[in-house]
C-alpha cells in the first residue's frame, strides 16, 4: 500500500494583532489596522510544519499551500514554497470579498474539490478572528472527517493515520482513515526556516497578475519554468453556486464594531521601592482584600 | 414556537458547568422573546441528567443516549445535533466555547448553512435594520472581541435560523432556580441519524485531566504575562500565589510561550475570573486578556514599562521588574501578618 500522500494546507495571510505597538495606534487610542505587518497567520505555520514532517517520512508525498485573500497574499504561498512546499494557489476573486467563515469554507472546498488532496492541514484558528471555524466547515462542506487540536501526526500506515491532539484538559490519541481535514494546535512544533536551495528555486515565482505586472520580459523568462507561476483561482475556475461566496454566502453580519479605547481610571503609581511595596501591603491587609 | 436550544457537554458523567451558565443566559434571554429553553444532552448513561437541566430552566430536555456517544466524538455527536436542529428548529442555539463547542458548533452550522459566532463575551436580543430599510425585531445580538482583542464586533444572522453561538466556560454566571421547571424528557431516536462513517475516527487513547486548576473560584489572582520571561521566573509566582492563598492565571502569550498551562489562561480565548485581587505580572493588558479580568475587584499591576495598557486599568500600577517587587510583597506580607 502506498503511502505516498497529496497534502493541502489552509494558510491565511494575517495583520499581526499580537504586538500592537505603539505605531500602531491613532491618536484617538485605537488601532490603525492598516499599520500592522501582514504575516502568515502563526497556526497555519505550525500546519505547514506537519505536512513537511509527512513529505520528508513518506517519499513521493507533495505539499501545496492553499489560501484566500487579495493578491499580495501570495507571500504567504512563496513563504511556504521557500520552507519547502512544492506550490500553492491563491484565491482570489471579488466575489469571495467580505466572506465569513462559512463563505470561506465554501470557497475553499470547492477549491479543494479541483486539488483533490488526500488530506487537508490547517492551523486551529488565525489570529485576525480566533474563531477555529473554517477547518470544521471545510470538512462538513466535503464530507470528511475531522481531526482538530493535532499536536503530532505520529503515524501513517497507507490507510490508517493516527494523531494525537492537545485539548484543553488533557490530550487524546486518534486514528482516522483518510480523506481527512487536520487542524494544528499551537503546541505542534514550530515550522523549519527558509531552505537556502527552496529560496533560489522559488525566488522569482509569481502569480499571474503580478507577472503581467512585471512585464512581458518576466514571462519569457518563465517559460520553461511553469513551477514559478502561481496560479490564481476565481468563481469561475473553481464553480458552485455564486450565491454562496463572499458577502452573499455570509449568513452572519457585522452590525457594529466599537473600537476600544484605551481609558484610563485613576491608578496609583508605585516603585520597586521598599517603602511603597509595603504600604501597599499594609494597605491590602487593612481592608482584608489579602490575609 | 421556535425555542433556544442549549448543547450540554458532559464530562466524566456531569453536565459541564459552561452548559449550565448557558442554560441560565437562555432563561433570560427565553424571557424576553417570550420562548422557552431547551436542552440537548447527548452521551451515554444518561439517565436523570434532565433533574439538573430542568432545574436550571430547561422546559424540554432531549436526551441522546448510545453507548457510541461517549467519549465525544464530532461527527455521531454532530449527525444529532443537526438531526434535531432539523426538527425542533430552535431560533437560537448555544455551544460552550470549549474543546467540544469549537470543534462541534462549526461543523453544525456548516451542515445548516447557517451562521455562528465563536467566543461571544455577551449576548443581547435587539432589532436591526438593514442599508436596504428590512428591518428585523428581536435578533440576537452576538457580541466578541475582534482583531487581537482591539475591536469589539456585534455580529447577526437576520436571514438564516437557528443563529448561532458559543460562550466560553465562566463567562455568563450559572444560577439554579429556586425550584426546577417541570419539563418534558424528549429521547432521541439516536439510530435514525447515525450512519457507520460517523465512526470514521477511532480514539485510541485519551487522558484528561481532572479540573485541578480552579482560577475561575479564586478569590485572588496572580497571573503572569509574556513579560515574565520564562518558566522558571513563572515560579515566583506559585510562590506568591502559595503565600496568599491565590491561583495563578496567565496571559494567553505566556500560555503560547509554554511558561504555563491552558488550563491557567485568563481571557477571551480562556477564563474569565472576578476576583477580589488580581495581580498582573509582566502583562501588558491587550483586550484579549482584560476581557477575561476587567471585573476584579482590585488590580494591581507590576510592570517595567509605565505606559503599558494594563496600568490604565489597574488600581495600583507598580512600575518595576516582578523580580523585585515579588519577593519584596511576600516579605511585607509574612511580616505584617504576625
Amino acid at each position: 500500500m502506498t503511502t505516498s500522500l497529496k497534502i493541502v494546507v489552509l494558510a491565511k495571510q494575517v495583520p499581526d494583532t499580537r504586538n500592537v505597538g505603539k505605531n500602531a495606534m491613532k491618536e484617538d487610542g485605537t488601532v490603525n489596522r492598516a499599520a500592522l505587518p501582514a504575516i502568515f497567520n502563526p497556526e497555519d505555520l505550525n500546519a505547514l510544519e506537519q505536512a513537511l514532517r509527512l513529505k520528508d517520512r513518506y517519499p513521493g508525498t507533495t505539499v501545496h499551500l492553499l489560501t484566500m485573500g487579495p493578491g499580495r497574499a501570495a507571500d504567504v504561498i512563496r513563504e511556504g514554497l521557500f520552507r519547502g512546499a512544492d506550490g500553492g494557489v491563491l484565491l482570489t476573486d471579488r466575489k469571495f470579498a467580505g466572506a465569513d467563515t462559512l463563505a470561506t469554507s465554501y470557497a475553499l472546498a470547492q477549491a479543494l474539490r479541483k486539488l483533490q488532496p488526500h488530506i487537508v492541514i490547517a492551523g486551529r484558528q488565525a489570529i485576525d478572528g480566533d474563531t477555529a471555524q473554517v477547518g470544521p466547515q471545510v470538512a462538513e462542506k466535503l464530507g470528511w472527517p475531522q481531526v482538530t487540536y493535532a499536536e503530532e501526526i505520529t503515524s501513517y500506515d497507507g490507510k490508517e493515520m493516527v494523531i494525537k491532539r492537545r485539548l484543553e484538559r488533557g490530550v487524546e490519541t486518534v486514528s482516522a482513515t483518510l480523506p481527512l481535514v487536520v487542524t494544528v494546535h499551537a503546541s505542534a512544533p514550530d515550522c523549519r526556516p527558509r531552505h537556502a536551495k527552496q529560496l533560489l528555486k522559488y525566488k522569482y515565482a509569481k502569480t499571474l497578475t503580478e507577472i503581467q505586472e512585471a512585464g512581458a520580459d518576466y514571462d519569457a523568462d518563465l517559460k520553461n519554468a511553469d513551477y514559478l507561476r502561481i496560479p490564481e483561482w476565481g468563481v469561475a475556475d473553481v464553480g458552485g453556486e455564486e450565491t454562496q461566496f463572499g458577502l452573499s454566502g455570509s449568513p452572519t453580519k457585522v452590525k457594529k464594531i466599537e473600537n476600544i479605547v484605551f481609558q484610563a481610571k485613576e491608578s496609583k503609581k508605585l516603585t520597586a521601592a521598599d517603602g511603597d511595596i509595603d504600604g501597599l501591603i499594609k494597605e491590602l491587609m487593612a481592608n482584608h482584600t489579602i490575609g | 414556537m421556535n425555542n433556544i436550544l442549549v448543547y450540554c457537554e458532559i464530562e466524566n458523567g456531569r453536565v459541564a458547568d459552561v452548559s449550565l451558565e448557558l442554560l441560565t443566559k437562555g432563561r433570560g434571554l427565553a424571557a424576553q422573546l417570550g420562548c422557552k429553553v431547551e436542552a440537548l444532552a447527548v452521551g451515554s448513561k444518561l439517565s436523570d441528567v434532565e433533574k439538573e437541566l430542568m432545574r436550571y430552566g430547561a422546559h424540554i430536555v432531549h436526551v441522546a443516549d448510545d453507548e457510541r456517544l461517549d467519549p465525544f466524538r464530532t461527527l455521531p455527536h454532530a449527525a444529532i445535533i443537526t438531526g434535531v436542529i432539523k426538527t425542533e428548529q430552535p431560533q437560537i442555539v448555544l455551544f460552550g466555547a470549549t474543546s467540544v463547542g469549537r470543534d462541534l458548533a462549526p461543523r453544525v452550522s456548516s451542515a445548516l448553512k447557517s451562521g455562528l459566532t465563536a467566543d461571544c463575551t455577551s449576548l443581547e436580543i435587539g432589532n436591526h435594520t438593514d442599508a436596504k430599510g428590512n428591518s428585523y425585531t428581536n435578533l440576537l445580538y452576538q457580541i466578541r472581541p475582534a482583531f487581537g482583542g482591539n475591536i469589539i464586533a456585534t455580529i447577526i444572522n437576520p436571514d438564516h435560523r437557528p443563529q448561532m453561538a458559543t460562550v466560553r466556560e465562566g463567562v455568563m454566571k450559572k444560577e439554579p432556580l429556586p425550584a426546577p421547571v417541570q419539563g418534558d424528557v424528549k429521547k432521541v431516536e439516536v439510530k435514525k441519524y447515525l450512519q457507520d462513517a460517523d465512526f470514521a475516527v477511532r480514539i485510541i487513547e485519551r487522558h484528561i485531566e481532572d479540573r485541578k486548576i480552579d482560577i475561575k473560584g479564586a478569590s485572588i489572582v496572580v497571573a503572569g504575562g509574556y513579560g515574565v520571561g520564562s518558566k522558571e521566573n513563572f515560579k515566583q509566582l506559585f510562590d506568591l500565589a502559595a503565600v496568599l492563598g491565590a491561583e495563578v492565571g496567565a496571559s494567553r502569550a505566556a500560555v503560547d510561550a509554554g511558561f504555563a498551562d491552558n488550563a491557567r489562561q485568563v481571557g477571551q480565548t480562556g477564563v474569565t475570573v472576578r476576583p477580589k485581587l488580581y495581580i498582573a505580572c509582566g502583562i501588558s493588558g491587550q483586550i484579549q486578556h482584560t476581557a477575561g479580568m476587567d471585573q476584579s475587584a482590585i488590580v494591581i499591576s507590576i510592570n517595567t514599562d509605565a505606559n503599558a495598557p494594563i496600568n490604565q486599568l489597574a488600581d495600583y500600577a507598580i512600575v518595576g521588574d516582578m523580580n523585585e517587587v515579588i519577593p519584596k510583597m511576600m516579605k511585607s506580607y509574612r511580616e505584617n501578618s504576625r
